[in-house]
């Protein structure tokens, strides 16, 4: 029995559209879906006439026909959107390798230019090493944790105004769920809005929020794009387990239910800090952990030592698990005007450190505009930074001072970065094979770190000053 | 035995031994047709290498795997209970890996 489309008439339909039970034809439903998200674009204004956009792309289904649909519409609709694809390369070998061909044949697919940046560029360490060190149990946090900032930095490198992700319907529904089951109060208020980015420096926006997971994957395939769909061989199958699970049976016995999962966190309601005088009532009012910037690094963090950087520190001190346990106390909050302060501008005031030529443009004019996050004192004449490539700590006096008091402490050549001013200058003292006791001193440290590769290791802090100024981040640290 | 072209994507495909597609003969019960379903567990059956449970889910598919039969959504052709032919394609493909 045929079944013809109840949009046009004419054709077979080919799927029942789980929103609306709409039975439509493929032509039909590619309109259908690519007007509705259309309408999501412009409804939420999620972007303004030239605009640089950063198209999250992994080679999968959801990232493909992302970049698939922003650059049909983009030219049927005329957004005038600078789209180009930005790609995070774990390190994950028979993974991300595959999966990076399909990006790569999607840059010449769609006809937009393909930036990756990799872990192992951004933080010094693949996934590959993490998980030789630390094993399979806590693998997803490090590799988590870092594509979030590595998808910020990578951004910021090329000079994008937003990223778009592929996250659909169906995602959004298991986070709210995700965030009621582990009471996160705060993330649930936020986690349902079409626009994020109040803990990144810059704004992301979601597309496919209100598109079906059913929908893109039948899109894909009619179109026949190219997309890949191995599971990551460190948490096959394993993806956000029982949420997940639960998400589909619950579409299986009522299609609308994701949908309405959605419109139920978007009436969430969280009592900000405002309320937390009225008493009266019994209930505590839940305080939002307030944003400023990681101390080492730059990128906003509710801590004085953003995520990243506590589990990078962890890995090169050969402690992993430092980060990843809670038992660890936090760290003293930084003075004002401290170390910390300082590093915008120093980035800025050493050209060399720059690897990257777009991050030298990126941090130059913003920070000698002055609009870095802690109006930082520019370094006095006369100083310089220490050596120690990833080392943010200022020295006053003459060019023979090489290195840092921190860093060149004897007792503890492979902790030098424990005043919190240097973002992990240990790895050099691993890469050399040594164990952290048994350390070479301070000279060989160094010359391990300025070997092949060191600068890069630390690339992830020369676009500081880019992200620190930008506007969003200027916004969360008031 | 009817001839059905069975195709496994979106990381079925590893459950399968890594097959994408398998023309399959398999046997009907006489005087009855062949349903969706039987296909299901024939394969669950005789080709599954791996993870049944990412497959099925009681006498269905897990929820979350698409079927399409001759590229139409099952859900338009009567599900489990649709009748497959000689030369008819069925093809699961999953939704559940990462995007």
């Amino acid at each position: 029995m045929v079944k013809l489309c109840g949009h046009c008439g004419e054709q077979r339909a080919v799927l029942r559209r789980p929103k609306t039970f709409e039975q439509l034809c493929r032509e039909c439903f590619y309109t259908a879906l690519e007007a509705e998200v259309h309408e999501t674009i412009t409804a939420a204004r999620l972007f303004r006439p030239g605009e640089r956009v950063a198209v999250a792309a992994s080679g999968g289904k959801d990232s493909t026909v992302l970049a698939h649909m922003l650059t049909t519409l983009n030219r049927r609709h005329g957004y005038g959107l600078d789209l180009f694809l930005l790609s995070i390369d774990e390190g994950i070998s028979g993974y991300r390798d595959d999966s990076l061909e399909t990006v790569k044949r999607n840059e010449a697919q769609y006809q937009i230019p393909l930036h990756v940046y990799s872990y192992k560029d951004l933080y010094g360490w693949t996934m590959d090493e993490i998980v030789s060190q630390i094993g399979t149990r806590s693998n997803c946090t490090f590799c988590g944790v870092f594509r979030r900032q590595a998808l910020d930095r990578g951004a910021a490198l090329v000079g994008a105004d937003k990223i778009a992700t592929g996250h659909n319907a169906d995602d959004v529904a298991e986070t709210v769920l995700l965030n009621i089951i582990r009471g996160d109060v705060p993330r649930l208020g936020r986690c349902a809005n079409i626009i994020t980015g109040e803990d990144s420096p810059l704004p992301r926006v979601k597309p496919f929020k209100y598109t079906y997971e059913k929908e893109i994957v039948m899109y894909a395939y009619f179109k026949r794009l190219d997309y890949f769909s191995t599971e990551c061989i460190y948490a096959p199958f394993a993806a956000r387990g029982f949420a997940r699970e639960f998400v589909k049976d619950l579409e299986a016995a009522r299609p609308r239910a994701i949908v309405d999962l959605i419109r139920s966190a978007e009436q969430f309601r969280v009592p900000g800090r405002s309320s937390s005088s009225n008493s009266s009532s019994g209930a505590k009012a839940v305080v939002l952990p307030q944003a400023g910037s990681c101390e080492r690094c730059g990128y906003i963090s509710s801590q004085p030592v953003c995520k990243a950087c506590m589990l990078l520190e962890g890995l090169n001190k050969g402690l992993p698990r430092l980060g990843v346990t809670r038992t660890r106390k936090t760290h003293k909050a930084p003075a004002v005007g401290g170390p910390a302060a300082a590093t915008a501008a120093q980035l800025a005031a050493a050209p060399a450190a720059a690897v990257d030529p777009a991050a030298a443009d990126l941090v130059a004019p913003q920070a000698a505009g002055g609009v870095s996050t802690a109006a930082a004192p520019r370094p006095e004449p006369g100083m310089q930074r220490c050596r120690i490539s990833s080392c943010l700590q200022a020295q006053t006096g003459a060019a023979s001072v090489q290195q840092c008091g921190f860093c060149t402490s004897p007792q503890q050549p492979a902790v030098c970065c424990g005043s919190g001013a240097c973002g992990g200058s240990a790895l050099g003292s691993l890469e050399a094979g040594g164990a952290p006791e048994a350390d070479p001193p301070a000279a060989d440290h160094s010359a391990a770190l300025a070997g092949p590769g060191s600068e890069g290791s630390f690339a992830y802090l020369q676009n500081k000053g880019a992200i620190a100024s930008h506007p969003s981040a200027r916004h969360a640290a008031q | 035995m009817v001839k059905v072209r069975l195709e496994f994507s979106g990381g079925l495909d590893l459950l399968f031994g890594n097959q994408k597609a398998v023309e399959a003969d398999i046997p009907q019960q006489s005087g009855h047709q062949l349903t969706v379903a039987e296909a299901m567990a024939w394969a669950r059956d005789n080709l599954l290498t791996d993870r049944p449970e990412l497959f099925m889910k009681g006498s269905s598919v897990r929820p979350g795997v698409l079927v399409l039969l001759n590229d139409t959504d099952w859900e338009l052709c009567g599900e489990l209970d649709a009748l497959v032919a000689d030369g008819d394609r069925v093809t699961f493909i999953s939704t559940l890996h990462g995007g």
